[in-house]
């Protein structure tokens, strides 16, 4: 089994269009998982039906119990997250803060604070329109620990892919590079680079891959909106051959992505375009690639 | 007075209208513009001016020092983010994992763990023609963005008064990081694309701010691609709809090549407009 991650750098590319249109050729020779778990759109277009569902539990908050309680200050002298305020005489904790450090009910000469386990999202796994299994997950409002989220994502899909003995398990990752991003790339075997030819899409494009690389994971690249500015789309495939990026595809600007997502449709099923030949042209490009590995 | 512009789907145009909303309102007003989206700041590439400061951002992370150490192992007991094992005989600092709550080296018997300053960014302040700009930039390989948001708004809190019109572009998302570039904000502006996944990235962004208990209203983004589904959700939900920004290719190609949009074309320009008197004119 081989693992492929999709990741941008920055968000509104084109990645979960380009992952589900992958998803679309392949059907159920591949297992999927959907790491962009603070704003999961994925199963839009695949018609996930939400299958099974899980409480995902992370984190722990702080409570207070006032009968026990002294308020006599000292959790709210330890609390380095400002999490501990007196509202009406009493300490209270605001769970929105509360980093879970359990540092000041270590510290409570009446033990009156315990700890308690949040429910951080709810953890899916879907049948989707094209006959393969997807993990998927939706985080909590206003919970943290999204990274631990994406790993559970990750781990789950994993089986899925491993379980049903598929060839390709394809990993919709998230924006960014911190702790979401980081846990999306863990154990991959490639990831795809999806870029816009703007100068955020260059700039964020450069930041992501010094992160692929720390990782030791080979990447190939997708340009979208290529004809956007000639100039940057050079700048871009510039940059990848300094690097040894492969490029699979580039893209032009068109609003098909959108026509699309509005039916709830991959690119690859609605209808023709020239974007469909090019996606299953990159598609095969990088199996090519990854079996070769 | 305080304006954060966040969305829950990436590439809505937050940045696009972070960046020329504080030009437009510097005409007027006195502005500053900071970029919290430190996994990926984009603001400064819209930006010239000239750098007034540029210095590194620390986390305090412990430090083994072995001289009065018993290896008690208290520290690795109290730590519950696992950033620290005690082997048979040193202490191990997972710095990466630490999330600087100091119980380990508070409640250290013997002082064995200092609290040090780590690098994990850095903070840039300039001068633009008319208003000033700071960025956060977050290394690569560090994990927790929150830190340095939080920093970068301090440091725009202690340098500008409250006659500053203060406007935050966020990261995308749902999670800590917007919950951060959020909280201490007057009013959030979510920014979305009238499309299933503005739609429902959307929903998820208008929960988060419930939560919160923040003041919140949409920008629509290429208005006219998609459907009236995001305008029917605002309506249905009473979300204030501030402004509607046209689906233009012109609007694409002016952001792909780093310039700003409002000067060339005056539907843009029309929807600061929108903006500005949404707000009573940052009065």
């Amino acid at each position: 089994m081989r693992e492929i991650v999709v990741i941008s750098g920055k968000g509104g590319t084109g990645k979960t269009s380009i992952t589900a249109s992958f998803a679309y050729l392949e059907k159920e020779n591949c297992a999927l998982g959907d790491c962009d778990v603070d704003a999961a759109d994925m199963h839009l277009l695949l018609d996930a039906d939400f299958n099974h569902q899980e409480d995902f539990y992370s984190g722990e908050v702080a409570f207070i119990d006032e009968d026990l309680c002294t308020n006599c200050g000292e959790c709210k002298a330890v609390c380095r997250f400002d999490a501990i305020d007196v509202i009406d005489e009493q300490h209270r904790v605001d769970p929105i803060s509360c980093e879970g450090c359990w540092y000041c009910s270590r510290v409570c000469p009446t033990e009156a604070i315990s700890m308690k386990v949040q429910k951080a999202g709810d953890f899916y796994i879907s049948s989707t329109k094209t006959g393969n299994k997807m993990a998927h997950a939706k985080l909590g409002f206003g919970a943290e620990n999204s990274g631990k989220l994406v790993a559970k994502v990750k781990k789950e899909a994993k089986k899925l892919a491993e379980t049903g003995q598929k060839e390709f398990l394809l990993i919709d990752g998230s924006p960014g590079t911190g702790c979401p991003v980081i846990s999306s790339l863990s154990g991959a075997d490639l990831a795809v680079l999806v870029t816009e030819a703007t100068v955020s899409g260059l700039h964020d494009l450069k930041r992501v891959y010094e992160l692929v690389k720390t990782f030791n994971i080979k990447a190939v690249c997708i340009i979208n909106k290529f004809d956007l500015n000639a100039g940057v789309s050079e700048a871009i495939e510039l940059f990848l051959a300094e690097e040894e990026i492969p490029m699979v595809a580039k893209l032009p600007y068109d609003e098909t992505f959108t026509k699309a997502l509005a039916q709830a449709q991959t690119i690859v099923e609605y209808g023709e375009s020239g974007l469909s030949t090019k996606l299953e042209e990159s598609w095969e490009n990088i199996k090519v690639i990854v079996r070769n590995m | 007075m305080k304006i954060t512009i966040a969305s829950g789907k990436g590439g809505t145009g937050k940045t696009t209208l972070a960046t020329n909303l504080s030009a437009y309102l510097a005409m007027n007003k006195k502005v500053v513009l900071a970029d919290l989206d430190v996994e990926e700041p984009n603001s400064g590439l819209f930006i010239k001016g000239e750098l007034v400061l540029e210095k590194a951002c620390h986390k305090m992370i412990p430090q083994w020092v072995s001289d009065e150490c018993v290896l008690c192992g208290k520290c690795e007991e109290v730590c519950n983010f696992n950033a620290i094992v005690k082997l048979s005989e040193e202490i191990l600092v997972f710095p990466e994992l630490c999330h600087s709550c100091y119980a380990c080296s508070e409640l250290c018997p013997t002082g064995s763990l200092p609290m040090m300053p780590q690098k994990m960014g850095a903070l840039k302040h300039v001068k633009a023609d008319n208003f000033d700009f700071v960025e956060g930039r977050l290394d690569l390989g560090e994990e927790q963005a929150v830190p340095l948001i939080g920093q970068v708004i301090d440091y725009v809190d202690e340098h500008f008064d409250d006659d500053v019109v203060k406007i935050f572009d966020a990261p995308p998302g749902t999670s800590c990081p917007v919950i951060e570039a959020s909280r201490g904000s007057d009013f959030v502006v979510l920014v979305t694309e009238p499309t299933p996944f503005g739609l429902n990235d959307l929903k998820l962004a208008v929960g988060t701010m419930r939560v919160l208990k923040q003041k919140f209203g949409v920008v629509i983004n290429r208005y006219g691609i998609g459907d009236a589904s995001v305008e029917h959700y605002c309506e249905e939900e009473k979300i204030p709809l501030i402004a509607k920004i046209p689906n233009d290719r012109n609007i694409a190609e002016l952001y792909a090549k780093g310039t700003l949009i409002y000067p060339e074309h005056a539907p843009f320009k029309a929807a600061l407009d929108d903006m500005i008197t949404f707000f009573g004119g940052f009065k």
